[in-house]
């Protein structure tokens, strides 16, 4: 064989060679694990659930297309009016509580204090805890009879004659979980502002102290501005989480008393699946969504803006 | 109704290993030697060659119910060579499994399910009539609930085979009861609100469950109303519930509230318990579970002993205002072995088998059928004798109405409950809670 024989081209690669060159093709197969998945477990229940709002179907029956009967049943029940308004009661009160207290305790555990780490490990630990178990703990807690709080005010301080009566009324229920979810949501926003604190670098302070500035200037003009997109975050994810508590409020009241603490999720389940009305159910979830919408966007998008961040000058 | 709680069954654990060794004892002669059989031709049921069954039923809340119930299932397995397999499932979770064997046409062949479910799917299960006219012959007669759960509604048509009752009787105090000047439980409405007011003058309040509690605040609201002869529907599913009968019923219901306990507006299905054991109450409505968590812990000795059970007040006629949380069994049309099927439950429902199950449970599940009222069972122990009879009530979830998904609806929402509740706390008047009760029932019941 000499060279003038030799052709410069390889053999033309097979077709399969070729296809998975493709970069259009490669994309696709790729992105295909991961859409698929999302499709299935997210798009195609969160379609469904949708359809099955504007249907009458109970478990165990087909339904039909109601339109928006079911939303116009529910803007008429009591029960479920009470459910939207406790659900953002809840929400607003609970995580105002929750940043109040987690922010105090995470500026508390940035000081140096003894025994920092088993400080922060104790902290979290009611994070850690499987939310059905605290409710739980919380349910005696709360018990009309065995309430250890009730023991100590009556039998031990004669602080008081009667027990309390935590979960017996519609008010002071509600201020009950409340307590129960902000006790089980501080060690969530404590930590993560905790991370957030020690990002901000330490020279900042020391030119502020040479400045003369005080602990509250410090924290005005530092602190808080430095702060604010992790703020933003932690503030999304919580309000999510309490908008959409579930375990809690069913592990202790379920509903009650006189169906008085429902939160749209827990009214949702309830006629959803013990009362096998799916579509009224489906109805109470998908009427979740612009709440859930909106107060994302609210404190996502007020809270990251950039004046906010860096002063109102700066824009 | 399910008196029973995850809470008891805990609390009950220790009885349940005494009631294996009672039951080891009564195994070793003729378990059915009490129980008087009538001489019936057998069934013609010839099983299939190569027949196996798949079965669900309800987790156990005594350990018995489940050892006895596999024990007769491979006794089953042994004489017949039919293989059985039982799953368990957990009680809120059967009736969602039943709906989907029922849609798809697969799964289980044999459903024990709760007292709707075999009404839901009349047309997907095989009818039982011959089964249950030959088991009625044979043990003395259904008791009137089983009979209304186990017929298609207003025929002679069984639908399904009911395998036990648990009932809800009154529990109390019988020294508490004595001391304030009655000797036994009254049965009329005026004296029992009277004894209320008293026994919590003498600082032993009664206690019934006002709170979201599947079993005992559904228990607490129907009792009330059957006593006053209200109902939620009548017989064509027609929504009565705002009448005159709920507006008396839920007046009684407020004055006899202020006789209870503080908190009950909040309790949950363990709560009565709890507070029975802690003797912080002197009576309430519930299943045998108090009794049993009382008697077999040494420390509860002396409330065990002073322990009495009885129909609950206000009997109408003669029928005492409960009903019974009825385990009631079904064949699927789609079993490919419909012959061994029938003879599975024929098997478990002959006295050899069922009185050993009766026994254990410590009649936990009452039976149906009226021959078993001789059982040892209810000779063991006389405070018992009250969840005899459970079988005898003559109320049923969603009454008058036919039995279908509605009811269950309605207690899973606790329409009733928040009824009662809301004029207990003072949040409503009568005649407006019975209005909103009406507004979700009409809602509920719209296309039943």
């Amino acid at each position: 064989m000499d060279a003038s024989t030799w052709a410069p081209s390889r053999a033309r690669p097979s077709w399969l060679a070729r296809l998975f060159d493709n970069r259009i093709f490669l994309i696709c197969i790729c992105l295909f694990p991961a859409a698929g998945l999302l499709l299935a477990f997210l798009t195609y229940p969160l379609g469904l659930g949708i359809w099955l709002a504007f249907t009458d179907t109970q478990i165990g029956r087909n339904g039909h297309w109601i339109g928006l009967e079911n939303f116009q049943y529910l803007i008429t029940d009591r029960v479920f009016i009470t459910a939207v308004w406790n659900t953002m009661f809840y929400t607003a009160v609970a995580t105002v509580i929750k940043f109040a207290l987690g922010l105090w305790l995470a500026l508390l555990l940035n000081e140096h204090i003894p025994f920092k780490s088993v400080l922060r490990a104790i902290i979290l630990l009611p994070y850690i805890v499987p939310t059905v178990l605290s409710a739980i703990a919380f349910w005696w807690i709360y018990d009309p009879q065995f309430s250890i709080i009730s023991y100590v005010l009556v039998n031990v301080l004669h602080w008081r004659d009667t027990y309390v009566d935590f979960l017996g009324t519609p008010w002071a229920a509600r201020w009950s979980l409340i307590a129960a979810n902000v006790w089980r949501g501080i060690p969530f926003v404590a930590i993560t502002l905790l991370a957030g604190l020690q990002t901000i670098s330490p020279s900042l302070y020391e030119a502020a102290l040479l400045d003369g500035a005080t602990g509250w200037q410090k924290f005005r003009y530092i602190t808080s501005p430095l702060l604010m997109p992790i703020l933003a975050i932690v503030m999304t994810f919580s309000v999510l989480f309490t908008f959409t508590d579930f375990q809690l409020v069913y592990a202790i009241t379920r509903g009650g008393p006189i169906n008085s603490t429902h939160l749209m999720a827990t009214l949702a389940f309830q006629r959803a699946i013990p009362g096998a009305q799916l579509g009224e159910g489906s109805a109470i979830a998908v009427a979740m969504i612009p709440f859930l919408i909106f107060a994302t966007l609210f404190s996502y998008f007020a809270l990251s803006r950039r004046k906010w961040q860096q002063g109102s000058d700066n824009d | 109704m399910d008196h029973f709680t995850r809470r008891d069954a805990f609390k009950i654990g220790a009885g349940g290993i005494g009631a294996v060794a009672v039951g080891g004892m009564l195994g070793s002669r003729p378990a059915q030697a009490a129980i008087p059989i009538a001489d019936v031709a057998p069934l013609k049921q010839p099983i299939e060659a190569g027949a196996t069954l798949r079965v669900i039923r309800p987790t156990k809340f005594v350990d018995p119910d489940e050892t006895v119930w596999n024990e007769n299932t491979a006794k089953f397995q042994k004489e017949t060579g039919v293989a059985v397999r039982t799953d368990f499932v957990g009680w809120e979770d059967i009736r969602a499994q039943v709906a989907v064997a029922a849609r798809t046409g697969a799964g289980p062949d044999v459903v024990a399910g709760w007292a709707n479910d075999p009404h839901l799917y009349t047309d997907k299960i095989l009818d039982m009539t011959e089964l249950a006219t030959y088991l009625g012959k044979k043990y003395g007669g259904w008791g009137p609930l089983p009979q209304i759960y186990g017929k298609k509604f207003g025929t002679e048509n069984w639908v399904s085979i009911p395998m036990g009752c648990g009932g809800g009787a009154m529990v109390y105090r019988k020294s508490w009861v004595n001391a304030a000047g009655y000797a036994t439980m009254p049965d009329d409405l005026t004296k029992f609100l009277d004894l209320c007011r008293k026994l919590k003058a003498a600082g032993h309040p009664p206690g019934f469950a006002l709170g979201n509690a599947v079993g005992d605040g559904n228990g607490t609201a129907t009792w009330l109303l059957w006593a006053h002869g209200a109902a939620a529907v009548d017989e064509q599913n027609k929504v009565i519930i705002n009448s005159k009968e709920t507006i008396a019923a839920l007046k009684y219901g407020a004055e006899l509230y202020k006789t209870f306990i503080p908190g009950t507006l909040s309790w949950l299905d363990p709560s009565n318990n709890k507070a029975f054991i802690a003797e912080e109450i002197s009576l309430t409505q519930n299943g045998v579970s108090i009794y049993f968590a009382a008697k077999n812990d040494p420390k509860t000795k002396h409330i065990a002993d002073d322990i009495e059970h009885s129909r609950m007040p206000g009997a109408i006629d003669g029928r005492a205002p409960e009903s019974a949380n009825t385990l009631n069994a079904m064949v699927f049309k789609h079993t490919k072995y419909p012959n061994a099927a029938k003879e599975y439950l024929r098997f478990m429902m002959e006295a050899p088998q069922y009185d050993v199950w009766l026994t254990q449970c410590l009649g936990y599940w009452a039976h149906p059928l009226l021959a078993f009222d001789q059982s040892d069972c209810w000779k063991q122990d006389p405070k018992i004798i009250a969840y005899r009879d459970a079988q005898k009530m003559t109320y049923w979830d969603g009454y008058k109405g036919p039995i279908g998904a509605a009811a269950a609806s309605v207690s899973a929402e606790y329409v009733l409950v928040q009824m009662l509740a809301s004029v207990c706390a003072g949040q409503n008047t009568p005649e407006d809670a019975a209005k909103e009760a009406e507004r979700r029932l009409t809602r509920i019941y719209r296309r039943s």
